[in-house]
């Protein structure tokens, strides 16, 4: 079954209700990627190149509704306190569903310089602005018919914009949260901008509660200007009847510094794409990817990441614990174009099968048109450290917590590059929630917040 | 530093030795394909019935099929309609002892090294020489037969060991594999078979030497290698073609199967023309190359030195059944000039305690493409297995390209598999180091290539190994040093 | 059970689960409240899987005998009720265990004993104050127990931290894998002074070791000599002095030529 039909049939039959509902620079993208859909025809399955386990045609194939007359859904913003890594050293913004809530916390304290607002009402108040990168940076990418579709149906978002030379002294923690009493189709986008020299640091957290079956379709575009330093934390706890299809796109220009996390602690179904491209010299990213997989989730991490420019440096690091029928992908894919030089780039997936009927697949690859580089990419699938867990249980450590322990331990280097100030620590007590089985809602935070 | 001299070598060097062409009367069929094509083959070849069935199935399977484009390779549209399937060197006596080998063909074999006559034979090695579509020469067959051996080529072996070819050919590589698989099951001309019995070790290395010689054909070989319970066999392949403009298919398949405790090693060392500079020319090498470990604690060894073709597609892959097998699978591929070579192997581990080591060393000169392509893949009841994969690739000069796509599969949780590339520029420390001690650039290159595929050459047998090194320096010298 | 026997192992035997070939082949030991014995013999005899047997090495198989701690067969336990019951071995090779503090380790083990014995979890605090008290012992840099476990040790602190644990879960027998491997003399000095500062009436300890250097430091009242999976002879100190003078040798002269007349 073609799961495209019925989007596009949605939108052509409702096409004025989705404009009117949204703002000029959002509206007119679409038109473009409705002639994108038409022509690819179809969305990505399994088997196709990059997408070896998991078909997004799939994915959108559910009934989902999609709320483009924007109906106000009701959503317990008490639970935007609940989120188990919100720190006190976080400007706290909230997405209900697809809606930016701005909370008054964030209006009341945001510095100078640096701008979070609904995306829709900033392209109708900076529209210069918003124009200048709102779908260019996501188009320079591979993001196909997904992105396509993201687009014709993105109504609002979060715009956030550093201007030059300013530095965010605290990390920006933009909640999202799913909630709905019908199956849907929750169409997000995040904008990011740092202009040269700026510095800021964001933390996405994708929450759900509740039984409902939801689809996520992301897409965040990233523009790090010239000796721009941007941070990302994507981070995934949602439920096992949740399915996520998240793009991430980004362009570095000269020096650069782009630091990403791709964290899913608790899925149903995920697909992360990451997409960064150096457009300049000296441009360093570094990408890491933490995925944490039991029941029946499958979790499914795609990597491109281009160097055009000289002197790049890449490192990328992408670990999965799999347990009970999980499932994993991982695919990496590195460019050296023939005319950048002297790059090095690095990339690694590590992965730990815990359990008999879990599954990973892997394909790191490298594709190098330049012969001055240093690059390497590196693949192992393997169960825990045997000997360490005898060295454990020597000393008294049962069993079931010494293999906790270990897979706690097996993610520490992924947490720890989090470059979020509180955030690793705040992880790592996350982690441990998640392998013992507990619940993660934090309830330190909710008792800090009085909720 | 080096880098222009790099440049400027890599540009280089034509030298292909083995790029004469033999002038002999030879009967070659009209070109094109179609039933009575491959009818007119098996004629020509006085198959039985059963072969021809064979044949026609795959036949009629290849029309349904387009040609794969998912390797990395820029494959030109190829016309099968333009090629002639059978090419035959009319000899004067269908008998084939001795010296009765038409001396034109004894001399173009001593010209590549591979002297048939019976004074001149190399003593440790038996050959299987195959020309075009036919098997000229096949020595020291009786000293192997007297073991129970049986080496000949598959022609021969078709009438005379019918049941034994009936009973594997296609077992390993179905002619439903892919395109090149059913194009070559149609139209398959001469190629080798080997069938080492239960407990024998063979005592000599098996080799069959392929020889492209007519303008406007392809070669279409195909190969069965059977070793049974607790046999050994060495088997080395060799190929070469003269200098064209035009481009020459070769489409073979290897089928090899291992039963208990069986050991098999497979070498190769590929020199087929790679066309000049600019690309003119040269063979698409597209094989399909597969052994099937049946038997507990069997083993198969692929071992290649990759040098020649203008296009490369081939994967030898193991196929691990029995608890406790063993795949190898060794690599050195070489590309200069416009070479494209998309190559690597598959390990299938179905087998409980199985184990599999990958080492591929890729070296890209000029303007050449080179990938490596892998799987490994862990079925859900192989218990306790183990890959290993090293793959380096190493890039010589600043047009070419060196890629890796790796695919690993792991479905059972007692499996360990690891999987570890790099690719970098030969090192300038080093290439600085031997300047110091007064190596002139070129044949530092040379010597620190050779130390790179090193692990890979020492996996040959020692007739081979010396062979393959004075290849690879030339096949360098022409293109870096 | 006999009151005054603290391990007593009888007809031990041995193999490699993964081989199937027998390593111990039939061992006998009996070690008494207070005593500290020493294994010596010469490389692969056997010494360092006698004490992964007693440990619960999954590596290996035990196809007959039995390992008495004070009246309870260790073989019937998982390792980590085995450590629970007292059972305490210093590996040769510590173990790294990269992202696992030292820390969250150890407080992992000792709360693990005190719920074996249905105490209590210690307090943060306390648990602070008792690895303060114990690091003492071995000198073991503070700093090193903020680390993970064993990484990046040197070979004389891994040994250190080895004997610091042990002074932390307080065994009834300790075990003691070839200790004194890849220690100079100072370490050696005080990884030895650790483990007699660790001697009670009421615990004891095996030394395994190839060398009467560590003896000098850590006096044994017993010597036995492990050879081909076999306790050999067993007798004072003495023996050890007698070893060091005169090589294994002669022990392997005499035993292989009564096997060749036995056979």
């Amino acid at each position: 079954m073609n799961a495209l039909d019925q989007y596009i049939e949605l939108y052509t039959g409702n096409a004025a209700t989705v404009d009117s509902n949204s703002s000029g620079i959002l509206n007119d993208a679409r038109p473009q990627a409705l002639e994108l859909l038409k022509e690819l025809g179809r969305l990505p399955e399994k088997g196709d190149e990059g997408y070896e386990k998991i078909s997004v045609n799939d994915m959108f194939s559910p009934d989902y509704g999609v709320n483009i007359a924007r109906v106000n859904i009701p959503v317990d913003l008490a639970d935007v306190f609940h989120c188990g890594v919100t720190t006190a050293s976080t400007w706290l913004g909230a997405v209900a569903n697809d809606k930016f809530v701005p909370t008054q916390s964030l209006m009341r304290n945001l510095p100078e310089g640096v701008t979070v607002m609904s995306l829709a009402k900033a392209a109708e108040e900076k529209p210069e602005l918003v124009g200048k990168y709102y779908n260019r940076v996501a188009s320079a990418g591979r993001g196909g018919a997904t992105l396509a579709l993201n687009t014709l149906f993105a109504q609002d978002g979060v715009f956030i914009h550093v201007s030059c030379g300013v530095k965010a002294s605290k990390a920006m923690q933009i909640v999202n949260l799913l909630a709905s009493p019908v199956p849907m189709m929750v169409v997000r986008r995040v904008l990011v901008v740092a202009e040269e020299d700026s510095e800021i640091s964001i933390l996405l957290c994708d929450h759900s509660r509740g039984e409902v079956g939801c689809l996520v379709s992301q897409v965040v575009e990233v523009y790090a200007g010239r000796g721009s330093r941007v941070n990302i934390c994507d981070m995934e706890e949602s439920s096992e009847a949740t399915s996520r299809m998240s793009q991430l796109f980004a362009e570095q220009h000269e020096g650069a510094e782009l630091k990403i996390s791709g964290m899913t602690l608790l899925n149903g179904t995920t697909r992360n794409e990451f997409y960064i491209g150096h457009k300049g010299d000296r441009a360093v990213t570094r990408l890491d990817g933490m995925a944490i997989g039991n029941g029946r989730q499958h979790i499914d991490n795609f990597s491109a990441l281009e160097h055009r420019g000289d002197h790049g440096h890449s490192n990328q690091l992408f670990k999965y614990v799999l347990d009970g029928h999980a499932s994993g992908a991982f695919e990496g894919c590195i460019t050296v174009d023939n005319g950048a030089r002297f790059n090095e780039a690095y990339q690694s997936n590590r992965n730990i099968l815990a359990s008999c009927d879990a599954r990973m697949h892997a394909k790191p690859q490298l594709l190098i048109y330049n012969d001055d580089v240093k690059c390497s990419h590196g693949a192992t699938t393997g169960q825990l450290d045997q000997n360490a867990l005898f060295y454990m249980r020597q000393r008294g450590i049962p069993l079931t917590e010494a293999r906790m322990m270990l897979m706690q331990a097996f993610m520490m280097d992924v947490i720890e590059n989090v470059g979020i100030e509180g955030l690793s620590e705040r992880l790592r007590h996350l982690v441990e929630k998640r392998f013992r089985g507990e619940d993660m809602m934090c309830a330190e935070c909710s008792a800090r917040h009085g909720v | 530093m080096g880098n222009e001299i790099i440049d400027d070598v890599a540009r280089e060097g034509d030298d292909y030795k083995y790029g004469f062409v033999t002038d002999i009367d030879t009967d070659i069929i009209p070109v094109g394909l179609s039933e009575d094509v491959v009818r007119l083959i098996s004629a020509k070849k006085q198959e039985p019935e059963w072969l021809l069935e064979f044949r026609l199935k795959a036949f009629r399977y290849w029309q349904t099929l387009e040609m794969p484009r998912w390797a990395h390779l820029n494959i030109p549209e190829i016309d099968f309609q333009a090629i002639s399937y059978y090419a035959a060197p009319r000899t004067r006596s269908k008998s084939k002892t001795a010296d009765e080998v038409d001396p034109e063909l004894l001399e173009t074999f001593d010209k590549l090294g591979i002297p048939l006559a019976e004074r001149n034979q190399l003593a440790g090695m038996a050959v299987d020489a195959v020309m075009d579509s036919v098997s000229v020469k096949t020595t020291h067959r009786e000293k192997l037969a007297s073991m129970g051996v049986i080496f000949c080529s598959i022609s021969e072996a078709v009438k005379d060991y019918p049941d034994l070819v009936k009973k594997y050919l296609g077992s390993v590589v179905s002619y439903r594999d892919n395109f090149f698989a059913a194009l070559n099951s149609a139209v398959f001309s001469d190629g080798s078979f080997v069938y080492i019995p239960k407990g024998v070790r063979c005592p000599m290395e098996l080799s069959t030497y392929f020889r492209i010689n007519a303008m406007g054909t392809g070669q279409f070989e195909r190969t069965l290698i059977v070793a049974d319970d607790d046999a050994y066999v060495s088997y080395l392949e060799g190929c070469t073609a003269p200098m064209r403009d035009e481009n020459q298919l070769h489409a073979a398949i290897v089928e090899i199967v291992a039963e208990d405790r069986a050991e098999v090693k497979y070498s190769t060392v590929q020199n087929w023309y790679a066309g000049d500079r600019d690309g003119r020319g040269g063979v698409y090498n597209f094989v399909t190359k597969r052994g099937l470990c049946r038997g507990v604690k069997s083993k198969l060894s692929w071992t290649q030195v990759e040098t020649g073709s203008a296009i490369t597609w081939k994967y030898p892959s193991c196929i691990l059944a029995g608890d406790g097998s063993v795949g190898e699978f060794y690599s050195v591929a070489v590309t200069r000039n416009r070479q494209q070579a998309d190559t690597g192997t598959k390990m299938i581990h179905v087998g409980s305690d199985t184990r599999s080591t990958i080492v591929s060393k890729g070296i890209s000169a000029g303007y050449s493409e080179n990938s490596y392509r892998g799987l490994v893949k862990v079925a859900p009841n192989a218990r306790g297995c183990r890959n290993y994969t090293q793959c380096d690739s190493l890039l010589l000069g600043s047009h070419c390209g060196a890629h890796t796509f790796p695919y690993i599969d792991v479905m059972n949780d007692t499996a360990i598999v690891e999987h570890e590339a790099t690719t970098s520029k030969i090192s300038e420390e080093q290439l600085f180091y031997c300047n110091q001690r007064g190596i002139p650039t070129e044949e530092a290159v040379g010597l620190i290539v050779n130390g790179y595929a090193k692990e890979v050459m020492n996996k040959l047998p020692m007739e081979f190994a010396v062979e393959a090194q004075r290849l690879l320096s030339v096949t360098l010298e022409g293109s870096v040093g | 059970m006999k009151k005054d026997i603290l391990l007593e192992i009888s007809g031990l035997k041995a193999e490699l689960a993964d081989s199937g070939k027998e390593i111990l082949h039939g061992v006998d030991l009996v070690v008494r409240p207070g005593e500290v014995h020493a294994i010596m013999g010469p490389n692969g005899s056997g010494k360092s899987t006698l004490s992964a047997t007693l440990a619960g090495d999954p590596r290996l198989t035990v196809t007959a005998g039995s390992a008495m701690l004070h009246g309870v067969n260790l073989l019937d336990l998982a390792p980590e009720d085995r450590s629970h019951e007292g059972l305490f071995l210093s590996f040769q090779y510590p173990v790294e265990i990269p992202g696992v503090s030292m820390v969250n380790f150890m407080r992992a083990a000792l709360n693990a004993k005190r719920k074996y014995f249905g105490e209590e979890p210690l307090s943060a605090s306390e648990f602070l104050k008792l690895m303060r008290r114990k690091r003492e012992i071995v000198e073991l840099d503070n700093k090193l127990a903020s680390r993970s476990v064993n990484e990046g040790f040197s070979g004389g602190e891994k040994k250190r931290n080895e004997i610091f644990q042990m002074a932390v879960l307080e065994p009834r027998l300790a075990i003691l894998d070839e200790t004194d491997s890849g220690l100079d003399i100072d370490a050696l000095r005080v990884v030895a002074g650790g483990v007699n500062k660790l001697r009670t009436p009421d615990n004891a300890a095996i030394v395994i070791t190839h060398y009467q250097r560590l003896l000098d430091y850590i006096k044994p009242d017993f010597v036995h000599v492990l050879y081909k999976g076999r306790i050999v002879r067993s007798g004072g100190p003495e023996l050890a002095l007698e070893l060091e003078e005169k090589g294994y040798d002669w022990i392997k002269d005499e035993i292989d030529s009564k096997t060749e007349v036995a056979i």
